[in-house]
């Protein structure tokens, strides 16, 4: 085992899919000669040359677009948007090239391309660089989406989406890069969690808590204070938003009659919308309350010194187990909402 | 072309309105224009590329006739095919063949296509197969080909997106040390999309072996070149540092010679070369499109007197090689184009209902396989539908 920060631990997979492969090719603004903005690419570009670390033009669209010609003459691109908020100008390649060339092509072309997206606030950024769009892309058919939450996951599914022969977005919680933890740097890649799984990281039997990336610690966090009352909290991290592992959550909601679901993204539409109706198919007859969302408002991500009222902190989650729990809550005497 | 319906922009610090530019006019701007067989088929000179096509003998030149001949009886027959209800769209290419024949056999096998729609004529010349051009328009697939079988991406719908494709696919060819290029095809409009420009600076950064081939047919659906562009489209690409030839796209011969040309550039390292073919899109946009809406008919009869195939017809007839007798064979030859691709039209099978689940994703995926169940189980609910 290996202590590594979540930033390294991803620079670590990187390292060994450029090693282990010479048709891997990493593409994006800044990843070279600087090493990425949060440093994730690091000194790959002096080890593998500036043709399998290129630094890009400044445009995401290019950059996506590109990738889909490699990847058509039989690359593996991994191409790094900077930030959240900058891949909206690589929308159309994404989900209209992308996400559908093999679907289009009838299996012939292939798509194996990794898109790293430093996500999600929490850092005190300006506007832009604190979105979370995970669900347009958990939306697009063809796309695999996933989100580490720490570095020894975060190894493992770096390595998993450039090996996988689909395209996946890799969404990577900024706020937990300089988060230390154990990496068994030489792990298998055949023994890993499969991609597409979720994991229990606190079992628990009252209450369903599930979450996925920056939060799965704020979760972790607020099992902990649930316990001091009493309260026992399965925390499940979804790992994967494309396919969405209902097996695990469901077989936990099957135990504990309890849902609440938390992310930072925006309520409307969301990854917690999707869990809840197909738990709710699936489970109707064990929930014992209505499934609880714990999310980001429907608003523009505010201002540096406002997103303590936009993210569902530790307080918030409790809030949402006391609902799901019919404790007094915030919402007691008010109708549902 | 006459843009006497469009209103005369002024753009800043030119007090000359865009309509003296005549974009589409050959010979106008700051970049001349590259002919070698005039509208009434005279062979003419032009020191730079004769040596391009010097191979070209009459023989050869009859071979690109009969091409021209075939594709666009291909594009009659599918228009047909349309109107009587087999195909749900078609895109005629009328009036674009040279620029189509002309720079689809200058390319090697081992090159490699990303083109919009409206390349029929270069699938042709790739080898695609003619029951390959309808599968799309009939609905029974959304790509017609294997794009390895002829090294032909699937034609591009969302426009420009397929320039972007081709420049990473050039630089793949770069890393792999071969020398084969990447040709997009793409028209007037598609230049203003963000992607096309992305594509030149990609291309221009990392000297990718690729062309950018665009077809100024004039129009996009209804919006003239002059809504696109204020000054020649040609002139766009030195700004970007990439080398610029404009070309009579209504001649086979020329386009020939400067698609070659710009190959070689390519596979000697040197680089993205912009080529503007000026043709004339003769036709509607698509089988759903009424061009008479938008545009003149005068402006179709002066292109008509430009037709690239009659002018080849023209050379041909004076030289003594097209007579009666090898004329017959060549329209034989397109009628039995015809005939072999209405048969294989009609005769395309519906695809299976289940199908529709297939290679969404390469490997397997949890969801997918839920609604395959499900919608397989809702199917044998049917009478009938116990074999699924």
């Amino acid at each position: 085992m290996t202590t590594l920060t979540m930033a390294k631990a991803i620079n670590e997979g990187l390292r060994q899919a450029l090693a282990g492969d010479d048709r891997v090719v990493l593409m994006g603004e800044d990843i070279g000669t600087l090493g990425g903005v949060y440093r994730v690419t690091d000194g790959l570009q002096a080890e593998f040359g500036p043709r399998r670390v290129m630094d890009s033009p400044l445009a995401e669209s290019g950059i996506l677009g590109t990738a889909v010609g490699m990847a058509y003459r039989g690359y593996r691109p991994v191409v790094e948007i900077q930030f959240d908020g900058f891949i909206y100008p690589a929308f159309d390649q994404i989900v209209s090239q992308v996400a559908r060339m093999h679907y289009r092509t009838g299996g012939a072309v292939r798509m194996p391309i990794t898109i790293r997206v430093p996500f999600a606030g929490g850092i005190g950024a300006a506007e832009h660089h604190s979105d979370s769009p995970e669900a347009y892309f958990a939306h697009a058919a063809g796309l695999r989406v996933v989100s580490p939450s720490d570095p020894a996951d975060a190894y493992t599914l770096i390595r998993q989406a450039i090996a996988s022969e689909d395209p996946v977005l890799y969404f990577e919680p900024k706020r937990r890069y300089h988060v230390k933890g154990d990496v068994d740097v030489d792990a298998a890649l055949a023994d890993a969690r499969p991609m597409g799984t979720a994991r229990v990281v606190e079992a628990g039997s009252d209450v369903t808590l599930v979450t996925y990336g920056g939060v799965v610690q704020v979760a972790k966090d607020a099992a902990i204070a649930a316990s001091d009352e009493g309260i026992s909290v399965e925390v499940i991290d979804l790992r994967s938003l494309s396919p969405l592992d209902l097996d695990t959550v469901s077989a936990s909601v099957r135990k504990t009659g309890r849902l609440v679901i938390s992310h930072e993204a925006p309520l409307s539409g969301g990854i917690g919308a999707e869990v809840s109706a197909a738990i709710t198919e699936r489970c109707f007859y064990q929930l014992e309350h209505a499934p609880v969302r714990v999310t980001g408002h429907d608003i523009p991500y505010p201002a540096a010194k406002l997103e303590g009222a936009h993210l569902p902190d530790l307080d918030r989650i409790l809030d949402g187990i006391d609902r799901a729990l019919d404790r007094p809550n915030s919402l007691t005497g008010a109708e549902e909402r | 072309m006459t843009i006497d319906n469009q209103p005369a922009i002024t753009h800043r610090g030119d007090e000359n309105p865009i309509d003296d530019v005549r974009l589409g006019e050959l010979n106008l701007g700051a970049i001349d224009t590259v002919q070698l067989l005039t509208p009434t088929g005279q062979r003419i000179s032009d020191l730079r590329y004769d040596a391009w096509v010097s191979d070209i003998g009459d023989q050869q030149l009859l071979s690109l006739y009969e091409d021209m001949v075939v594709v666009r009886r291909i594009d009659t027959e599918a228009t047909a095919l349309q109107r009587q209800g087999e195909l749900g769209l078609w895109p005629p290419l009328l009036g674009q063949e040279a620029s189509q024949i002309g720079s689809g056999r200058a390319l090697r096998s081992d090159d490699f296509v990303f083109s919009s729609y409206r390349e029929n004529g270069v699938a042709y010349c790739r080898g695609a197969g003619l029951t390959d051009l309808v599968r799309v328009w009939r609905g029974t697939a959304q790509s017609g080909w294997n794009p390895y079988d002829i090294n032909m991406a699937t034609p591009q719908v969302i426009i420009g997106a397929q320039t972007l494709h081709a420049t990473g696919y050039a630089l793949g060819i770069q890393a792999d040390g071969t020398d084969s290029v990447a040709v997009a095809y793409f028209g007037d409009g598609a230049t203003s999309e963000g992607d096309v420009n992305e594509a030149m600076i990609f291309a221009a950064t990392y000297a990718a072996p690729v062309i950018f081939f665009c077809q100024n047919n004039q129009w996009a659906i209804s919006e003239p070149v002059t809504l696109q562009a204020q000054r020649p489209i040609a002139e766009r690409a030195p700004g970007f540092g990439i080398p610029s030839i404009r070309v009579d796209g209504n001649d086979v011969l020329a386009v020939l010679a400067v698609t070659r040309a710009a190959l070689e550039r390519a596979r000697n390292g040197g680089g993205p070369t912009f080529i503007e073919a000026v043709t004339y899109r003769m036709g509607p946009h698509t089988t759903a499109d009424d061009p008479t809406r938008y545009r003149d008919t005068a402006d179709l009869e002066k292109w008509k007197a430009k037709d690239p195939i009659s002018r080849v017809e023209a050379y041909l007839a004076t030289a003594g090689i097209l007579t009666p007798e090898s004329a017959e064979a060549v329209a034989t030859t397109a009628d039995t184009v015809a005939a072999e691709l209405r048969a294989g039209c009609i005769s395309l099978p519906d695809p299976d209902p289940m199908t529709v689940f297939d290679n969404v994703y390469a490997e397997a995926h949890t969801g997918i396989a839920r609604q395959r169940d499900h919608y397989s189980r809702y199917l044998r609910t049917f009478v009938g539908g116990d074999d699924r």
